[in-house]
């Protein structure tokens, strides 16, 4: 089972968090497209490499975005979510 | 099978406790044996060789590891089936029975397969069985019959199972010499250390070598003193997961059948020693052929004669010390066949059930009935396949080898190399520390990660990697089959035959060949065939064994029980606070989710009627209740719920429905605002858990900017539905501090005040659809509070209701249920709230999808519908269909109304089906098709709503 990098409650089981998927950025309601909207909804990189993902930790009952290598599974880098730099994901 | 006594003179290193004898009986006779037997040895002491017949012809079988993965040594023990014979220990009043045989272990219907075993080759049953494909059934109930495997009773009661979590810095896998070593060097270093074995005692193969037992002994104690080290025997390794998640099955835990603990090791170290092999030749199977080390471990640790007269194969010095053990117990040797100068035996001949003679290579035929093999190892690297290391054959040394682990994971022993004892000690030592180490900077690393630790702890790094020697590799023969063919998997009954056929077939990998004869796929799971199947393909496909390579080990290791693997129920049960009452007025239990909730009281329709025509109470604690503060809570409500909340006034109270970002229904509930920067809401009772995550989701990655306090409050409050015309009458008797005026509290409302002395919150809203308040007490004052309810309307007829009188009037109210009434694909229009959704909002989750489906048309909708035939209530999950018998839609909800004497549903139905007064078809479950109109309101009784209203 993973170990998961909580930015708040350190190292913990998988079992102890959800993951909630490939971190993505909402677009506009105002201005999305059907294709653009469905592809947030649905399409996945899921690329053998490098990814960027959130968790939502049951312990804390926070949400935080890890840096996950999915071929080594070996975690770079957990932080809190938000919007520290615009041109980031969410 | 019985030829009297086999039991020896006392052995150095016995582990039976003569002084005292367990009896139990086999296949209904009775045996007798010592503390410290193991089934099969006391079993073979009392003259008994055949244990089993075998998976697919039904030969007869014997001892032929006398270790934990004995194929033959399969057995039923009580109601416990398929356990292992040569494993377990026997005890006093043990009921055993052999498998694998009907009628009976001497005679054998099935045997007679192995009359016409030349027809049950490779693929026999995918061939033959396949067709006609209509007589499968009948197949089928002939072959069970003649399946491996024991027998449960259905009513059979096995002990507890448990689960345990550990945090050891160290689990080494393995308790022979290298592995207490390296445990005890880790330990040394500061590491705790986890040392799991899987026979019932440490030291590996020591243990049956009476000239180190005085060493044994001393690294044993040492283990055992170490307050670093817990050892577990009779446990097993069973798999290594992602950071080194170890699953560990303890058998011997007390007062549980089986433990699964899961250990999260910073550093595993794999000393699984090795595994002897058998070799392939004709006759290989039969009761008497044994392994060099299985001889050992009879002769010294049970004291158990083998056999009479011994032809013994050795390739190596495990094989010569069977010789010497075989002399000191006085079993003649016929002939010391030395594989190392290319000499080998061909075939052992004799009866089913034993050997007669022995044909060697030279053509010369020597009488015996012992065949001992020693023809070379297996190497288990099963823990490290899972860490990812693919071993690499090793013609010299006639075995594989790990090539590529880990940082968190290490080997030592014989899996390693091989060496004198001192060679293998210093580099298990080696191994130890530096284990130590690398967990030690590990344990540090994780502490660190804790941001709410006091301060890293300092860096004491300074203690540099451990070099670790390299272990010699010696020179083995390399010996798999002889020029005969014979069994490869005991298990399965798969011989080189097979597998040479499979080859001819085209299954020309050994993959596909593995998994056309089925060969590594049995109990043993590759320990003892793995490398024979890999080398008689390596020869029928003309490469060699490093070419074909080995097929991949997965886990588990050895076998778990189902039950080890679910542990024992986490599961909570929830109840009420005001569980007690309802038990004691004899509420039927329904399961709804975690909770327990009353179904109704004895009669769920007079429960309805009681509250349309005087007063009723419910409980609703389940209600799932989020207690929301700051001053963006309403801009967080206009981004989760579809309709509008910005002009919601303090004292107002607001239905809402919540879609998913792809427009489907989520959730639904009321909303209160209780003050400024304070408001209540409601989920229903199974999203509770979901609600508060998306909530949080939506506070904590979209808009972490705006001020919003979330508390879960659905167990902290005790909370009740008082509904029906006498309603108020009721509570003015026992409320103060609230106005129950219809003037000064009118329907979408909450009130504070206090209830039979209690503080509460009082919602108007109207669920039955009759004049109801729901009341929020808190939890640990529910239950007095419901009895004042009760009390003081007495004289009113006041009862109880339970969950089934509430869905009767809800469905009259035409209320839908999310998750019953909508589908995990029907979006917000489709339930019928078009009224509700905003789509002129700037924002709210699932807006575009809500758009886009407005714009549309095709899509199902919930109606209501009502039987033409007032009396026929369809089941729900009837299909609803057009007149070629495709399917429109469905029945989502089903009852026979009390109040209006008639049948009601809420169903889903195509589009150009839901105009009101549109006659449908139902299909009932009989095939019956039953006409039902659609109604222009939701609402069965009561549309414009003014009995709630009043």
């Amino acid at each position: 089972m993973l170990l998961v990098p909580c930015p708040w409650c350190g190292p913990r089981n998988a079992s102890d968090l959800r993951y909630v998927g490939e971190t993505s950025r909402r677009p506009d309601p105002a201005s999305v497209t059907p294709a653009e909207w469905r592809a947030y909804l649905y399409d996945h990189a899921n690329p053998a490499g490098p990814t960027t993902e959130t968790w939502y930790c049951r312990g804390c009952r926070r949400f935080f975005v890890a840096e996950r290598d999915t071929v080594t599974n070996v975690f770079t880098s957990s932080r809190p979510p938000g919007r520290q730099n615009p041109e980031e994901p969410r | 099978m019985s030829s009297g006594s086999r039991r020896l003179t006392p052995q150095a290193v016995e582990v039976i406790d003569r002084a005292n004898s367990v009896g139990f009986t086999f296949d209904g006779r009775s045996y007798s044996g010592h503390p410290g037997d193991s089934i099969v040895s006391a079993l073979l002491a009392s003259g008994v060789t055949v244990f089993s017949r075998s998976y697919k012809y039904h030969r007869p079988r014997g001892v032929l590891t006398a270790g934990f993965h004995d194929p033959g040594c399969m057995m039923q023990v009580g109601d416990e089936p398929n356990v292992r014979g040569s494993h377990r220990l026997v005890e006093d009043g043990m009921v055993v029975s052999s498998q694998n045989r009907w009628p009976s272990l001497r005679f054998d219907v099935a045997a007679a397969n192995h009359a016409v075993g030349r027809f049950l080759t490779a693929g026999f049953y995918y061939k033959t069985f396949i067709k006609p494909q209509p007589l499968w059934p009948a197949y089928e109930k002939i072959l069970s019959r003649f399946a491996p495997g024991g027998r449960m009773s259905a009513d059979s009661v096995h002990g507890r199972y448990d689960h345990r979590f550990a945090h050891p810095d160290v689990v080494v896998a393995g308790g022979g010499p290298a592995g207490m070593l390296a445990a005890l060097a880790a330990a040394e270093a500061g590491a705790t250390v986890m040392l799991v074995e899987e026979e019932h005692a440490l030291g590996g193969h020591l243990r049956y070598e009476p000239s180190q037992h005085k060493d044994l002994a001393t690294i044993v104690g040492r283990v055992a003193g170490h307050p670093n080290i817990e050892v577990l025997t009779d446990s097993v390794v069973t798999g290594r997961y992602d950071d080194n998640w170890v699953a560990i099955c303890q058998r011997n835990h007390p007062g549980v059948f089986e433990r699964l603990i899961k250990a999260r090791a910073k550093v595993l170290v794999v000393a699984a020693g090795l595994v002897e092999r058998p070799y392939v030749f004709a006759g290989n199977d039969k009761p008497g052929v044994m392994l060099s080390t299985a001889v050992r471990r009879l002769i010294n640790l049970w004291a158990v004669k083998p056999g009479e007269r011994a032809v013994v194969l050795t390739a190596n010095t495990t094989g010569d010390a069977a010789v010497e053990d075989l002399e000191r117990a006085g079993v003649a040797i016929a002939a010391v066949v030395d594989g190392r100068r290319g000499h080998t035996v061909v075939r052992a001949r004799g009866p089913k059930t034993g050997v007669k003679s022995v044909e060697l290579a030279d053509g010369s035929t020597v009488e015996a009935d012992l065949v001992v093999t020693a023809v070379g190892w297996t190497a288990p690297t099963s823990l490290l396949n899972m860490a990812g290391d693919r071993p690499r054959y090793d013609p010299a040394a006639a075995r594989f080898f790990a090539c590529d682990l880990p940082a968190n994971v290490l080997a030592t022993g014989g899996i390693t190399g091989d060496g004198t004892l001192d060679q293998l000690a210093e580099h298990a030592q080696a191994v130890g520390r530096e284990a130590a180490r690398r967990s030690l900077t590990t344990r540090r690393q994780w502490q660190a990660a804790r941001p709410w630790a006091a301060s890293p702890q300092p860096e004491t790094d300074d203690v540099s990697p451990q070099a670790i020697p390299d272990l010699p590799r010696h020179p083995h023969p390399e010996m798999f089959r002889s020029t005969s063919h014979g069994i490869v998997d005991f298990s399965e009954d798969v011989s080189s035959k097979d597998l040479v056929a499979a080859v001819a077939e085209g299954f020309n990998s050994i993959e596909l060949a593995k998994r056309y004869t089925t060969a590594t796929m049995g109990p043993t799971q590759g320990k003892l065939e793995t490398v024979n199947a890999v080398a008689v393909v390596a020869e029928a496909i003309d490469r060699t064994i490093e070419d074909v390579g080995t097929t991949v080990w997965r886990p588990p290791y050895a076998p778990i029980t189902l039950g080890a693997l679910g542990g024992r129920s986490h599961e909570p049960t929830r109840y009420s606070p005001m569980q007690s009452w309802h038990q004691a007025n004899g509420a039927k239990p329904l399961v709804a989710g975690q909770w327990i909730r009353p179904d109704h009281y004895g009669d769920p329709e007079a429960e309805v009627r009681n509250v349309r025509e005087n007063v009723g109470i419910i409980d609703v604690t389940p209600l799932g209740k989020l207690d929301l503060r700051g001053p963006d809570v309403s801009r967080l409500l206009e981004q989760v719920y579809v309709n509008r909340w910005a002009k919601l006034g303090v004292g107002g109270v607001r239905y809402g429905v919540m879609c998913a970002e792809d427009g489907v229904v989520l959730d639904d509930g009321v909303t209160g605002r209780l003050a400024d920067d304070r408001y209540l809401m409601t989920t229903t009772s199974s999203g509770a858990g979901t609600v508060w995550e998306w909530v949080e989701n939506w506070l904590q990655t979209e808009h972490p900017d705006w001020r919003v306090v979330v508390t879960p409050m659905t167990t902290s409050y005790a909370s009740m539905n008082v509904a029906g015309p006498k309603v108020r009458t009721l509570l003015e008797r026992i409320v103060e501090d609230i106005d129950l005026s219809p003037d000064a509290f009118g329907y979408m409302n909450v009130r504070q005040g206090r209830i039979a002395g209690v503080d509460c919150f009082m919602w108007r809203i109207g669920f039955t659809g009759e004049l109801s308040y729901e009341i929020h007490v808190p939890a640990g004052y529910g239950l007095d509070v419901w009895e004042a309810i009760l009390e003081a309307g007495a004289d009113l007829g006041i009862g109880a209701f339970g969950v089934e009188a509430q869905r009767i009037m809800r469905l009259e109210k035409g209320h839908f249920i999310v998750g019953q009434d909508t589908d995990g694909l029907m979006q917000g229009f489709s339930a019928g709230i078009d009224w509700l959704i905003k789509l002129d909002k700037d924002d709210f989750a699932g807006k575009p999808e809500l758009t886009w489906q407005s714009q549309r048309t095709g899509d199902v909708r919930v109606v209501a519908l009502q039987p033409v035939d007032g009396t026929v209530v369809p089941l729900e999950a009837s299909q609803i269909v057009d007149g070629s018998g495709a399917i429109m839609g469905r029945v989502t909800s089903s009852r026979m109304s009390p109040t209006l004497g008639r049948s009601i549903c809420l169903g889903v139905v195509a589009e150009n089906l839901a105009t009101a007064g549109s006659v449908v078809t139902i299909r009932l479950p009989d095939g019956d098709l039953v006409k039902a109109r659609v109604m222009e309101h939701h609402a069965h009784f009561d549309p414009e709503g003014t009995r709630l209203r009043g």
